[in-house]
């Protein structure tokens, strides 16, 4: 078998593991089943392997590390959706895969198959580190410094069933980015990690601690900014040493890394961390150059060769054909390699779903991976899909490809790339169904060209106070409430993932769902009315102030 | 009390266990129970005449047990037995073997069956970072082995 491109290849001692892993999970489900095993005991442990008890039926999350998909595992991902679940799987805003409908009994032989393609449950639940996310560029952006999926891979396996922090206060999430452009949210994680060149060849981390949307949003702050390559399983580990001993555990609301970091301060929290490095065998944990390079050798490198006059194909097939362009524009970007391109594609069709994709889609999208990006699929933390390495002269028979079913949608980064929690829909925890009002935005503003005439805007939507939709981050964000049974979203704007990091104020008053749709209407209506040249929602609003956008969101009201 | 060795290390019953605040009290005490929230570095003026600590896990979801066992183990260097009691399952057999815990009080309910615990600590033939005891590699990149 080759070696995949973009992911790191398992060998046999990486699948004895896996399949322990399935044994021993068969064992927790067998001493549930027997009674040895509390429902209160078991619950932990199937939520430390991906396993929700959802509102209807049991959830399976599927880890897809740091994004990267390879052609054979994407085509069993199809398969498992046809044959397990109700025929579509949903990409989260975490790059991983959940399948909403699955039978308790069917999950073991679900785990063996996803073993067969090297795939797992690990650590997509439970309060434990949890799968790791990178930029979904990586190692394909020409803005990009470092590639981080090497390290991505280390962070992944340091992780897996750590002997210290697979009981820790709550979940812990990590991401990791090598461009100075942020694409991963790095400062509302847990730890977000930034590699950058270091000056003997080895990448430094710059490192921020404590950030996280949720309840409590928090931008996380720099804890080391240059933290060397030898020295990051270390510095890992004293940082959750010190919040694994003292995070909160009397308040499952209160237990996030987020609020040990802002109760005692960044300055205190980093003097506990040296404290404890200064303690620790750092040879111990040293993260050597063999070992990293014996992890970088089980990745592929695409070979990126294209015609001298790529470029020049592409230019033409733009100017022949206004839809195509319109679908380059705001769904492709910019490659390290010039005849090469990286090409998202949308899973926000207008009107449907946010994230889902059906059996059939994603066998045709590990085929045009195969086709056209040498096998290689990642999942975007923004819920679309991105072929990485795709010959400039070949983009618009991709994008045919695509089109014939239904994912030529041309609106990344746009308004009707929305992310939107399950809800209540499927989600115990939720006040509000975030489908339906996604759906509804999506249809209302499905025209592209107004999308593109629109510009840079995200909306995101959570369907409760856990933030799964991320609405702090949005630049406009809404969230649902339950007002006496009425499902209503209260609107906030100004929130960016990006660089500048922000979160969203509240705009004013919760609004029912249709008035919700309006006020967005409004707003947008503002914008476009009041703004200046080249200026974008967020320049806009930045310039004059929330007050106006308010006014055109209440006007009615 | 049946107790279940996790390593080499042979499990010693004391007559006297104390708690961290009386441990001043008592130049007798052989034995200290840490609550989940005591911090290890307090033992440093004991450790020489400690035999034995025990860690309390008031439910088995609190892992605070798991630092503790390593900053007595890594930076205490205390060499005497670590042992768990309280809510602890058999799945966490391994994770407290390498985090340097010695022996544990099998809980009387199922999860005491010493078979299950046996039987998790053979679980996995390898693990993904190191731990507090003696390793050595196991093929590339991260994966060790216990040393024999």
């Amino acid at each position: 078998m080759s070696i995949p491109v973009g992911h790191y290849q398992y060998d046999r001692i990486d699948r004895d593991f896996l399949q322990a892993r399935i044994a021993e999970f068969e064992g927790q489900v067998q001493r549930r089943l027997d009674g040895t095993l509390s429902e209160d005991e078991f619950k932990p442990l199937r939520l430390m392997n991906g396993l929700y008890l959802q509102l209807h039926a049991y959830m399976l999350r599927v880890a897809i590390p740091y994004g990267i998909l390879d052609s054979r595992q994407l085509r069993k991902l199809g398969e498992i959706a046809r044959r397990y679940d109700r025929d579509y799987g949903h990409f989260t805003t975490r790059q991983n895969i959940q399948f909403n409908w699955i039978r308790l009994e069917d999950t073991p032989a679900i785990l063996r198959e996803l073993a067969e393609v090297d795939m797992h449950a690990i650590q997509t639940s439970g309060n434990c580190i949890r799968n790791v996310t990178a930029d979904e560029y990586a190692g394909a952006a020409a803005d990009e410094l470092v590639d981080p999926r090497v390290h991505a891979e280390i962070l992944r396996q340091w992780s897996t069933l750590h002997p210290e922090f697979t009981f820790l206060p709550r979940k812990f999430k990590i991401a990791i980015s090598g461009s100075p452009n942020d694409r991963v949210a790095a400062r509302f994680h847990d730890i977000g990690i930034l590699a950058r060149p270091g000056e003997d060849g080895a990448p430094v981390f710059r490192i921020f601690v404590g950030g996280g949307l949720g309840r409590t949003p928090v931008i996380g702050e720099e804890l080391f900014d240059s933290v060397r390559e030898e020295h990051l399983l270390a510095t890992l580990e004293a940082i959750l040493r010190v919040y694994n001993a003292h995070g909160r555990r009397d308040n499952i609301y209160k237990a996030r890394i987020k609020i040990l970091v802002q109760a005692i301060g960044v300055e205190a929290y980093r003097e506990a961390v040296e404290a404890e490095l200064a303690q620790m065998d750092l040879e111990r944990y040293r993260l050597t150059p063999e070992a990293v390079a014996a992890i970088r050798s089980r990745f592929a490198v695409p070979l990126l060769e294209a015609p001298a006059d790529a470029d020049a194909v592409l230019a033409q097939q733009r100017r022949e054909d206004p839809l195509f362009d319109r679908w380059v524009r705001s769904n492709t970007h910019v490659h390290r390699d010039p005849g090469h391109i990286i090409a998202t594609i949308s899973l926000k069709p207008a009107g449907g779903i946010p994230g889902d994709a059906t059996s059939a889609q994603i066998a045709r999208l590990a085929d045009l991976a195969d086709a056209y990006s040498f096998g290689e699929i990642r999942i975007t933390h923004l819920q679309n899909v991105v072929l990485g390495h795709v010959r400039k002269d070949r983009l618009r028979d991709l994008w045919l490809g695509l089109s014939e079913v239904g994912l030529a949608e041309a609106n990344i980064g746009l308004i009707g790339d929305i992310v939107a929690c399950p809800g209540l829909d499927y989600c115990a925890l939720a006040n509000a169904r975030s489908i339906p009002i996604a759906q509804k935005l999506g249809a209302r503003f499905a025209d592209t060209a107004l999308q593109a005439e629109i510009g840079a805007l995200r909306i995101n939507i959570s369907g409760c106070i856990n933030a799964c939709g991320h609405h702090h981050a949005g630049h406009i964000g809404l969230l649902g409430v339950d007002k006496r049974g009425e499902e209503f979203f209260q609107l906030t704007v100004g929130g960016r993932a990006e660089n500048g990091a922000a979160i969203g104020t509240i705009l004013g008053a919760a609004l029912p769902e249709d008035e919700t749709v309006d006020a967005i209407a409004r707003l947008v209506d503002c914008y476009l009315g009041r703004r200046e040249s080249g200026e974008t929602f967020l320049d806009t609003l930045t310039r004059l102030g929330h007050e106006p956008f308010r006014e055109a969101a209440y006007e009615t009201v | 009390m049946k107790l279940f060795e996790l390593g080499e290390r042979t499990a010693q019953v004391h007559d006297v266990l104390v708690t961290l605040a009386e441990l001043a009290e008592r130049d007798d005490a052989r034995a200290v129970l840490l609550e989940s929230a005591d911090d290890p570095a307090l033992l440093k003026p004991y450790l020489n005449r400690l035999d034995l600590v025990v860690l309390r896990f008031p439910i088995f979801r609190d892992g605070r047990g798991f630092t503790q066992a390593r900053e007595l183990r890594e930076y205490l260097r205390f060499s005497g037995e670590i042992r768990a009691e309280g809510h602890i399952l058999p799945d966490q057999a391994a994770f407290l073997r390498r985090c340097g815990v010695d022996s544990v009080v099998l809980p009387k309910d199922g999860n005491g069956d010493p078979a299950l615990w046996e039987k998790q600590l053979r679980q996995f033939p390898v693990a993904y970072q190191r731990s507090v005891l003696p390793e050595r590699s196991v093929g590339p990149g991260l994966r060790v082995e216990e040393a024999p």
